[in-house]
């Protein structure tokens, strides 16, 4: 990311930490963390449930206060100028933005007086948003006879009223059925190519993969890998699974390939079958299947995966993402249900 | 990376926020206005608010004895406003609860709204109320023994705004402390509604009551709220017991914002 030195990031942090205090056990939600975002950029916050993710976010918009370390959100300090962070930025949190006995356009309207929009500005701001979003019909009801996706547009329309430098998204896509996960991912790729820097959180994968430019993995509040998706997973690097006939010549293979591949490579076998995780895995395959052949294995089946961002996951912290995701509804990892 | 080289004129465009500074005046009418919206939108919600405590003085006034010096109902009614008041103001928490489940406050803590003016507009819109209440009742009572003093009543219904502004911001700081557990909330509001009710002499004067009643009655701030608005809306003006209502009022009014925003910032 050095192609923009010419220009300040919009977000800084510099060993943003956080600790939360519960009788007499404390927590570190988030451990020194360093970080920096630049225009324009759409970046996804990934880890489990408790990995620091939204108290993250929540100290970068001002709703709690670091323990240590200091953050600059749009170059002001989000401690010291709580304030002018307030007015640069929009926040789509895990609730619903509107109130359930309020109607969606009265709410657009207090949220345009809350950052002190003229009347007619914010009209024509508000008319803007509710046509963007499609939710010109339904401006006018209370937002409790909404459906989800309809509210969720809403929650989005009031975040980005004051048209903020950033926006932030937490957890947005949870609780939304897939045909509406897919439409909240549309329009934030919108506002992406429309220039919005974008900051997210999300523990699905598939929406950090499909969304995000940048991925930062989190996991027990620290940062664990920043780069994008594919480069992510390149560097990991396909898995090539190969079965053979005989448990001797899945052994014979498996060292085979341990000298014909290049590159960090981890072979594996188990039984007959063998597996290869190494870079550019489908380029290699077809080639390391006639070798294997030629010195006597041939192998009777072959399979190629392209990593996913779980492969990733459960490289780099020995978990998959998946499986903490659901174990985490346990009581036993309550990070960040102090900031919930 | 692709998405990093975005062109400068382009960063420019997006960098301008429509967002300007706002002051605390502006900050809490926004707040007090967003909470009076749905009412406006439906009236006849008002409604039975406005009855209330005409149902409470039709029931009750009847009652009470017959006087030697004025009217019953000249010392009865003033009281009823104060109260009206305290129970009005104490539920501004109970939206609350609400809006901090559905995610709605958070909002409007990333907004920015500065938090006095969160807490002051909600209470304002428990005070609205109250001050249409307040004319209904006087309304109602003046053709009967009730002399009006509009001098009088306008100062006396400004201590118990200011008084209604401290509870409300108390019932807020409860709401914020009970989260989303609504029977905390109701709990101690019932709890605490009640003895300050009883103790400042609205419903039964405390004059022969033992010392241990009368001591407790003389720390509760509502009995100098009660005393100086019968004084002014007997269209009396007895500077002490005037002054110490007005004191009563600010002092409760001051400590529960202070206290209010102290727990809105510690409940994140």
């Amino acid at each position: 990311m050095t192609n923009h030195t010419h220009q300040p990031p919009v977000i800084r942090a510099q060993g943003l930490t956080k600790h939360f205090t519960r009788g007499k056990k404390t927590v570190e939600a988030v451990r020194g963390l360093d970080l920096e975002i630049h225009q324009g950029e759409l970046v996804a916050f990934l880890g489990p449930n408790g990995a620091g993710k939204s108290t993250t976010l929540r100290m970068l918009t001002t709703l709690i206060p670091p323990t240590a370390g200091t953050a600059e959100v749009a170059g002001h300090d989000v401690v010291r100028a709580q304030g002018a962070v307030r007015r640069s930025i929009g926040y789509v949190g895990q609730g619903n933005a509107a109130a359930y006995i309020q109607r969606g356009r009265d709410e657009l309207m207090s949220q345009a007086r809350a950052h002190g929009i003229p009347r007619p500005a914010a009209k024509a701001r508000i008319d803007e948003l509710l046509s963007a979003f499609d939710l010109q019909e339904y401006a006018d009801r209370t937002v409790q006879t909404l459906s989800g996706g309809q509210r969720r547009r809403l929650d989005i329309a009031i975040g980005l009223l004051n048209r903020p430098e950033v926006l932030f998204l937490d957890e947005p896509s949870t609780g939304l059925d897939p045909q509406n996960r897919a439409n909240l991912q549309e329009q934030i790729r919108r506002l992406h190519e429309d220039g919005t820097t974008i900051v997210l959180t999300t523990h699905y994968l598939e929406e950090a993969d499909a969304l995000a430019g940048r991925v930062i993995v989190i996991d027990h509040g620290v940062m664990i890998a920043d780069d994008t998706a594919p480069r992510l997973k390149e560097r990991l690097g396909d898995l090539v699974l190969l079965g053979f006939s005989t448990e001797a010549d899945a052994t014979a293979a498996a060292a085979r390939a341990e000298s014909a591949l290049s590159g960090p490579t981890v072979i594996d076998r188990a039984g007959t079958q063998v597996s290869i995780r190494t870079p550019r895995g489908a380029d290699s395959a077809p080639a390391l299947a006639i070798d294997l052949a030629a010195h006597g294995t041939p192998a009777i089946r072959m399979e190629v995966r392209p990593p996913t961002l779980d492969d990733v996951f459960l490289d780099l912290t020995g978990r998959s993402l998946r499986e903490s995701a659901q174990s985490t509804t346990q009581p036993t990892t309550q990070t960040e249900g102090a900031a919930a | 990376m692709t998405t990093l080289t975005v062109p400068t004129a382009q960063a420019r465009r997006t960098s301008r926020t429509l967002s300007r500074p706002t002051g605390f005046l502006t900050d809490t009418w926004t707040v007090l206005s967003r909470e009076l919206t749905p009412k406006l939108r439906q009236p006849a919600s008002m409604l039975f608010a406005m009855v209330q405590p005409l149902v409470f003085l039709g029931l009750f006034a009847p009652l009470l004895p017959d006087v030697e010096n004025g009217s019953a109902l000249q010392w009865f009614v003033p009281g009823i406003v104060v109260m009206t008041a305290l129970m009005g103001a104490s539920m501004t928490g109970a939206d609350l609860t609400a809006e901090i489940r559905s995610g709605s406050h958070e909002r409007l803590l990333v907004s920015p709204l500065s938090r006095p003016s969160l807490l002051v507009g909600r209470a304002l819109k428990e005070v609205v109320p109250v001050l249409f209440q307040t004319a209904v009742i006087l309304a109602v009572v003046t053709p009967f023994s009730f002399d009006l003093h509009l001098g009088g009543a306008l100062v006396g219904s400004v201590i118990v705004s200011l008084f209604a502004i401290g509870l409300g911001a108390f019932s807020f700081a409860l709401a914020t402390a009970a989260k989303e557990q609504d029977w905390v909330f109701w709990t101690v509001q019932q709890m605490l509604i009640f003895p300050l009710l009883l103790l400042s002499g609205v419903l039964l004067p405390l004059d022969g009551a033992p010392g241990w009643l009368r001591f407790l009655s003389d720390i509760n701030p509502m009995t100098y709220v009660v005393e100086a608005a019968r004084a002014l809306f007997a269209g009396e003006f007895p500077a002490d017991v005037v002054l110490s209502g007005f004191v009563a009022a600010t002092a409760v009014a001051a400590v529960g914002v202070l206290v209010g925003v102290r727990t809105m910032e510690r409940s994140n």
